[in-house]
């Protein structure tokens, strides 16, 4: 089979073909983003419904199952729901900022998608800083919260926003340092080459102790960072109404609703590229079909998706003082230390190469 | 060195927890407990003690156990239960006797506190488990117990 995956380059090549070269680029990668658009806002509706089967089958019970042939059209309907619905606002909000921070939110997490090398050239965006790429736009998302919370002109909504600010700053230093770690063994940050990297064992594998230490703080501050329980001090149901899209609904809600299990596919897909070797199959066993590096991109990552909500349906949510306790008591000395370790074994070529 | 323990305990304690979690998420299939309501109506059972509405049951004979005594009535913190009650002769013994005319229950009024039951000396009347009780006219709540010509089971007075 041989399947052209690069898609960038084939869109541009075939719109060269009747239009002037400058057009065309605009044109090509004005259409690979609306074919990200699209394909992520359907598989963002799939992941809210996968959580709550997973969530229900957690609870003993049976899940969403009445619309479409085991539910699988649910979060369809819901999508069209929140479309239908009125768009309300409170009198004295922001009514700019109230109406900008959804799209904050929402574009930042679906321009960090760009970069994720799917599986072989299927990759939107093969920029050569790709994981600071990563983690610089993943904290943008926080100001659509922070505005959000402001604008609203809602003291539940600003708490939360502020609880928001808080904890995303904070655990972006543990997502930052345990991926620096990782670096440490590529000596790259453009994601093609740790991928190429990886050929010889996952980073996981390659950086024994350190990379797991690193692995199991990024897991930590990368559920801190989507907002979900246990550290959903942002939402917080039982406190503050639904924190800082307390005053949203429709379609605004929905951005921020979509954004939350996007954000939990970067989170995923992130380890994935970076610790278990993104599309590379394990052992090489399917080398020779690269278009299954797409399955084994999306199955890696659909574990560490199912291994977030396991975290959420297990453990108790922890308070603001214990959040920040864990963030800068253990996991940052404990990231610290583990770079040196990391720089050590590194120096002294103590990595596991096959 | 609270510190590396602290992290020891903390770690070991998660991890039983997803155990735990990991466990009943495998075995979901077996244990659903959601009941998927309008499609098993045939097959559901409701639980022994649960409080539907009250009823009085009668046996082949059109028998029932009630006496008449009204401790139900008097029981009742809201008034639900009304008893239209009567005097008449004893065939057997020829002796005046009270028996009931009609033994009104208001289902709309009823909070199942279960008082009237409990009072009952005879276990005339009893729960049952229905609760589909919902109807369109609220006249249809109010409930006659006894059955028409319906009488006392002999020797549940003595």
């Amino acid at each position: 089979m041989n399947i052209s995956l690069n898609i960038t380059e084939t869109i541009q090549e075939w719109l060269i073909g009747f239009m002037p070269e400058g057009v065309a680029s605009i044109l090509g990668m004005s259409i690979v983003a609306l074919i990200y658009l699209a394909i992520f806002a359907v598989a963002g509706l799939y992941l809210v419904l996968l959580e709550r089967k997973v969530a229900a089958w957690f609870q003993l019970r049976i899940g969403p199952n009445r619309v479409g042939y085991w539910g699988l059209f649910q979060t369809m309907a819901d999508a069209l729901k929140l479309v239908s619905k009125e768009l309300t606002g409170t009198v004295k909000a922001d009514k700019f900022l109230y109406n900008l921070a959804p799209y904050f939110v929402i574009i930042s997490s679906l321009m960090a998608l760009a970069v994720f090398p799917f599986t072989k050239e299927f990759q939107a965006f093969d920029i050569n800083i790709g994981i600071f790429f990563l983690i610089a736009i993943s904290s943008v998302g926080v100001i659509g919260i922070l505005l959000a919370g402001w604008s609203s002109n809602n003291k539940f909504a600003l708490i939360g926003a502020m609880r928001s600010g808080v904890q995303t700053i904070s655990y972006e230093l543990s997502i930052g340092l345990s991926l620096l770690t990782m670096v440490l063994l590529t000596g790259s940050l453009q994601l093609s080459e740790i991928v190429e990297t990886q050929k010889e064992g996952w980073l996981i594998l390659q950086g024994h102790v350190p990379a797991v230490i690193a692995f199991m703080i990024y897991m930590i501050a990368g559920t801190a960072e989507t907002n979900r329980a246990p550290f959903d001090m942002v939402e917080a149901e039982s406190e503050l109404g639904a924190g800082f899209h307390t005053e949203y609904s429709g379609m605004k809600f929905a951005y921020f609703f979509l954004a939350e299990f996007i954000n939990m596919f970067i989170i995923a897909a992130i380890a994935t590229t970076v610790f278990f070797g993104a599309w590379l199959s394990p052992f090489g066993i399917t080398e020779s079909i690269p278009w299954l590096g797409v399955f084994w991109f999306l199955g890696k990552t659909l574990m560490l998706v199912f291994l977030m909500m396991w975290f959420r349906w297990t453990f108790p949510r922890l308070r603001v003082d214990q959040l920040l306790t864990l963030e800068w008591k253990y996991l940052l000395p404990i990231n610290l230390v583990n770079i040196v370790i990391m720089a050590i074994i590194v120096w002294l070529n103590l990595t596991i190469k096959f | 060195m609270s510190y590396i323990s602290d992290i020891y305990t903390g770690i070991k304690t998660l991890l039983t927890g997803m155990s735990v979690t990991g466990k009943y998420f495998l075995t979901s299939r077996k244990g659903a407990i959601t009941q998927q309501y309008p499609d098993n109506r045939s097959t559901l059972k409701m639980f022994e003690r649960f409080r539907g509405e009250v009823v009085m049951p009668h046996d082949e004979n059109n028998e029932h156990q009630c006496t008449g005594c009204q401790k139900c009535e008097l029981a009742c913190p809201n008034g639900s239960i009304e008893i239209i009650w009567d005097r008449g002769i004893d065939e057997a013994t020829g002796k005046k006797k009270k028996f009931i005319d009609k033994h009104i229950y208001h289902l709309g009024l009823c909070t199942m506190c279960g008082l009237c039951i409990e009072a009952c000396p005879t276990d005339a009347i009893v729960w049952a488990q229905n609760f589909e009780n919902s109807t369109y006219d609220r006249t249809q709540l109010t409930k006659v117990l006894n059955r028409p010509g319906s009488k006392v089971k002999a020797g549940v007075e003595d």
